[in-house]
């Protein structure tokens, strides 16, 4: 903890929005109401039915790392609009609807933290940001993250949630699904694990890039995840999609994810991969993890 | 194409008709005419609007990527499937020489016809295109033979079965497996470059395009609908994207724009051939100059440097 203390850059504000607008909610899947402060004991999964509710990435970092241990390293870079993008509303006006909005520059939050005291760095996705959609920003980010934990020698961890490449920066967007494997490239060769964990929606670009690279992919149960939406595909097709398409369970079912993971099991699970695959550079052995 | 400009080539061929079937001395005219011609699809080239790139590069008529393979290189031998589960035919390769240099081919293959097309299945490839492209670049690198890569997709296939393969993960591994080499890379844009599906080819050491080729995150369709609800807005959604040689050269994407005969690479396919060779043949001959590891390093540091932002 001393050296997080040296490096820390920003305090960490770790706020669990409790959005939920009475004391109980009922859930969107099964009906079944359940009282509020249960439902985040519970990872604001259902308990009745598992259905997995979407979450922001503050409670997400709330329920993946230790307390108070992250710190945050990205912020600094901020996007542009550097096509004078024309389209019904102005892209730098949409940007600062969702900065106002989140918090935040971009549609990404990255750091350091700890998973059970395994050190790691962290990339988060927002998709209430534009839809976690990635153009520069999200890319530099990220490839900042791959190359901070080549720096510290740690794995990597990012979760995905995004409906893909960002329209309003055209190319450029497109380009960092190269820009983001190439760092991850470099964290491969030097043996650092790299985990990514799909969540709902991951689809398009980065789908079709980081997600889908990583040494161990997890995925959210019921999450929706793929290269073309399924709207498009249904233009494309013409036909009903069959039930359960491109979600988590099916892609298990087609050999393309490593792992389904309930969300309430999540830590337990990295801990045991961290510990499995990152080995090579630990420096002291660590302490057995409680399950 | 404008009403002058036809009329124009209508003048002229019934000018060199006329010589060669009365024996008249026209050499005098006919010359006018076309440097008349070529003036006027020069004003006319410098006007064109983002839209009209784009439907040059759809042009039915245009040269396909084996177009390219016939006349720039010799002794293709097509390599067939991904070893895996299919021979995709809208992504084919294999090894061939040009100007006796040993290269490795990777193409993107519409159909020149309706019949063609289906074969190819539109330039669209599935999961199994990718795969194969990836197997292939293990054999360049294993053989130390630099990849040439002739991009023209409107984009990867979205179906049932391309989503049930993999068709996100085949892509993705493409461009990591290609990120990797330390062989050199060249890709090309020579009709249509479509998102993720052309990218998945795209990781040269250097990135080039045809003067009337677009490249880019999405479809002007695909962005019209997203952004005005309407699929007929596309002209409007070419100009937001940005798409064109000229512009991708602008924001840094491509070393190069290749230059295309006046009108389009349709109209004069030597020429076109011609254009595209010596500028691959360039940028061969430069990265011949690197070491396996210098390769790497450039074209990574290439990527690494794409995006536009701020910082505070
Ligand atoms: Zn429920």
């Amino acid at each position: 903890m001393a050296l997080d203390r040296i490096f820390r850059r920003k305090k960490p504000q770790l706020v669990v929005q409790d959005d939920l607008p009475e004391l109980w909610s009922k859930c969107t899947h099964c009906s079944v109401q359940t009282y509020k402060k249960d439902l985040l004991a519970e990872k604001k999964v259902c308990p009745s039915c598992g259905f997995h509710n979407r979450i922001s990435v503050e409670e997400r970092i709330a329920f993946l790392l230790d307390e108070h241990s992250f710190v945050q390293s990205s912020g600094h870079v901020t996007p542009l609009d550097p096509l004078e993008f024309k389209d019904s509303e102005s892209y730098p006006d949409r940007i600062k609807r969702s900065q106002q909005k989140t918090g935040r520059p971009d549609a990404i939050l990255c750091g350091e933290g700890r998973i059970l005291e395994r050190p790691l760095v962290l990339a988060l996705m927002d998709f209430s940001f534009q839809g976690g959609s990635m153009g520069s920003v999200v890319g530099e980010e990220i490839t900042r993250a791959a190359e901070l934990a080549l720096e510290r020698k740690v794995p990597l961890l990012i979760v995905c949630a995004s409906g893909g490449a960002r329209m309003q920066e055209s190319v450029l967007s497109l380009m960092q699904m190269a820009k983001t494997t190439v760092a991850l490239n470099a964290l491969g060769k030097a043996g650092l694990p790299y985990f990514s964990l799909l969540t709902d929606p991951t689809t398009g670009g980065v789908t079709a890039s980081f997600a889908t690279i990583a040494d161990v992919i997890l995925a959210e149960p019921g999450a929706l995840i793929g290269f073309a939406g399924p709207r498009v595909i249904q233009q494309t097709i013409r036909q009903n999609l069959p039930e359960g398409f491109q979600r988590s369970e099916f892609l298990l079912e087609h050999g393309m994810v490593d792992i389904v993971v309930d969300r309430r099991k999540q830590r337990t699970l990295l801990a045991q991969l961290l510990d499995h695959l990152g080995s090579k550079h630990k420096k002291a052995p660590v302490q057995e993890y409680k399950i | 194409m404008s009403e002058n400009v036809r009329s124009l080539e209508s003048a002229l061929h019934a000018l060199e008709k006329t010589m060669r079937d009365t024996g008249a001395d026209l050499v005098q005219e006919i010359s006018n005419l076309k440097h008349k011609l070529e003036g006027l699809r020069s004003s006319e080239d410098a006007k064109l609007s983002r839209w009209a790139r784009v439907q040059l590069a759809r042009t039915p008529s245009r040269p396909t990527g084996l177009d390219y393979v016939e006349r720039a290189f010799s002794d293709f031998v097509e390599l067939s499937g991904d070893r895996c589960y299919g021979n995709d035919q809208a992504l084919i390769g294999g090894p061939a020489t040009l100007e006796g240099r040993p290269v490795m081919l990777l193409v993107q293959q519409k159909g020149r016809d309706t019949k063609g097309n289906i074969k190819r299945n539109f330039g669209m490839s599935h999961p199994e295109g990718y795969r194969k492209a990836m197997r292939l670049m293990d054999m360049a690198q294993k053989f130390g033979l630099p990849v040439i890569a002739i991009i023209d997709t409107p984009g990867a296939y979205p179906g049932i079965a391309a989503e049930e393969r993999g068709q996100a993960w085949a892509i993705a591994e493409s461009i990591a497996k290609m990120a990797s080499l330390t062989v050199p890379t060249l890709s090309i844009v020579i009709g249509e470059g479509g998102s993720g599906g052309a990218l998945a080819i795209g990781v040269g050491n250097r990135v080039m395009i045809m003067q009337n080729a677009w490249y880019s995150v999405i479809s002007p369709e695909s962005c019209a609908a997203i952004l005005f609800h309407d699929a007929k807005e596309a002209p409007r959604a070419a100009e937001s994207l940005r798409l064109t040689g000229q512009d991708l050269l602008e924001l840094g994407i491509v070393e190069e724009v290749i230059p295309e005969p006046l009108g389009g690479a349709h109209l004069d396919l030597d020429t076109t051939v011609a254009n595209f060779k010596e500028a691959v043949l360039r940028h061969l001959e430069e990265l011949s100059q690197l070491s396996g590891e210098e390769v790497l390093e450039q074209r990574s540091r290439r990527f690494r440097n794409l995006g536009v932002f701020g910082e505070n």
